[in-house]
């Protein structure tokens, strides 16, 4: 039988729906692995990115951290990590959150920098305290780029995490890293696709809740070419 | 303190005797690594330079190409491998099509983005003086083009470096073969030495590429 076929008949088995390893489980544990490492990498990335580029210094620092990031193979980062921190999510969590920050740095920086001076001046001029103007009136304006960063950053953790298992974690790698070990070919591609439409997932959902956030009045002034987010790809 | 030899031998970070007598072993995996990585981004170039072009040229398709690539660019590299595996095998072609799949779409966008980032004056100014399209292209534009390009090279090779180190699952890896080994056998020397190979490489190839840049396009400076 075909490939293609057999890996229907995978996912139409009720046993790879229920149980430790059956799907369920594994999806809860990749989105609750990567969900962790996203939010504590927003939170510390989104501040230091807005304030770099708010201020408008260190802008070198902002930029290249991305490119170093890029550098670290995101495997050597998840291997070191067990090796100092041993068996647990702990590792994974570190190395993935570690993976998280460069883009969402990187690209609030741009983010905060490319708000027009005009406008600054304007916020300025009508009273507006640092704080205020930073919340009121620059972040709004920076939403789509910091919100681009933070899907790129999401979008990395879900792809990466699927190394976990290497690592002995859960999540969709393991039916990966597992059919491999097992030389079984339906489970490999079966994983393969569940790993993929769940990066597939996040991107759209990502970039449905930025439609949500972004206001109303600055989407029309969206140029005809949105910038895009840093590229970055590390798994 | 007897018998207690065996428990209490520390691994350490760089075993430097293990270390010597293994140079070969590390050469050979830096020596893949960097043939994987060049022929993913040569590959890529004479597949990007084109279809970035006509990207370019119609507009109508401009869209629908970047936002597939767009798409295809989220499918993580491990899953992709895994795929091809039950049809092109545990082989270099398998890791090839993801590593020159990627690397084509870092580099057609920046292909496109440099193209239409041309300054309409210059482009009436080449017609003026007389230019045909094909030289329009060749001596105007792609010249213009070639800073954003550059930069399309410099993160396409980076991020492969880093990619190919992922393509051990599959029985390759370069240097990520020696990451493998350090997981598996719980050593840290080949673990630590192929990281930080891994991560020279990886930099000195963006400052080589930088270096280049500049004195190949001494435009770019000012664009």
């Amino acid at each position: 039988m075909s490939v293609l076929g057999q890996v229907v008949q995978w996912f139409a088995d009720p046993s790879h729906w229920a149980g430790p390893d059956g799907i369920p489980t594994r999806l809860v544990e990749h989105v609750q692995l990567s969900a962790e490492s996203v939010l504590i990498g927003a939170v510390i990335a989104l501040p230091v990115g807005i304030a770099l580029g708010h201020f408008g210094r260190f802008g070198n620092l902002a930029m290249n951290v991305s490119n170093v990031g890029r550098a670290v193979p995101s495997f050597a980062l998840l291997v070191l990590a067990f090796q100092v921190f041993g068996l647990g999510d702990l590792p994974i969590i570190i190395s993935l959150t570690a993976l998280a920050i460069p883009p969402m740095v990187t690209n609030s920086y741009v983010a905060m920098r490319e708000v027009d001076p005009d406008v600054k001046d304007a916020a300025r001029g009508m009273g507006y305290r640092e704080l205020a103007q930073v919340l009121r009136v620059e972040l709004p304006l920076a939403v789509p780029l910091v919100m681009a960063g933070i899907r790129t950053s999401a979008v990395q953790v879900v792809a990466t995490a699927t190394l976990a298992a290497l690592i002995a974690g859960g999540g969709f790698g393991r039916y990966i890293i597992d059919g491999l070990d097992q030389q079984d070919y339906t489970k490999l591609v079966a994983g393969a696709i569940l790993v993929a439409l769940l990066a597939l997932a996040t991107e759209l959902s990502l970039a449905w809740a930025e439609r949500l956030l972004v206001p109303r009045g600055i989407r029309l002034m969206t140029r005809p070419l949105p910038r895009q987010a840093t590229t970055f790809k590390a798994a | 303190m007897q018998g207690g030899l065996f428990l209490d031998y520390v691994d350490p970070w760089i075993n430097w005797t293990w270390l010597g007598s293994h140079v070969a072993v590390f050469s050979d995996a830096f020596l893949q690594h960097i043939t994987l990585t060049l022929i993913a981004i040569g590959v890529g170039l004479v597949i990007s330079l084109p279809m970035g072009i006509v990207a370019h040229r119609w507009r109508a398709l401009r869209n629908p190409v970047l936002t597939l690539f767009g798409i295809f660019y989220t499918i993580p590299s491990i899953a992709l491998f895994a795929i091809l595996i039950p049809y092109t095998g545990l082989s270099t072609l398998t890791a090839e099509i993801g590593l020159v799949g990627y690397a084509v779409l870092i580099l057609t966008r920046n292909v496109v983005v440099g193209l239409d980032a041309v300054p309409k004056d210059i482009l009436d100014a080449a017609d003026g003086m007389g230019y045909r399209s094909v030289a329009r292209l060749l001596r105007v534009e792609l010249p213009l083009a070639l800073p954003a390009i550059f930069a399309g090279i410099r993160i396409a090779t980076v991020t492969t470096i880093g990619l190919v180190t992922i393509t051990a699952v599959i029985g390759l890896g370069g240097l990520g073969q020696l990451i493998l080994q350090g997981l598996v056998e719980n050593f840290h020397t080949p673990l630590l030495v192929a990281t930080i190979l891994s991560i020279a490489l990886a930099l000195v190839a963006d400052l080589v590429l930088a270096g280049t840049q500049r004195l190949a396009l001494p435009w770019s400076r000012s664009a």
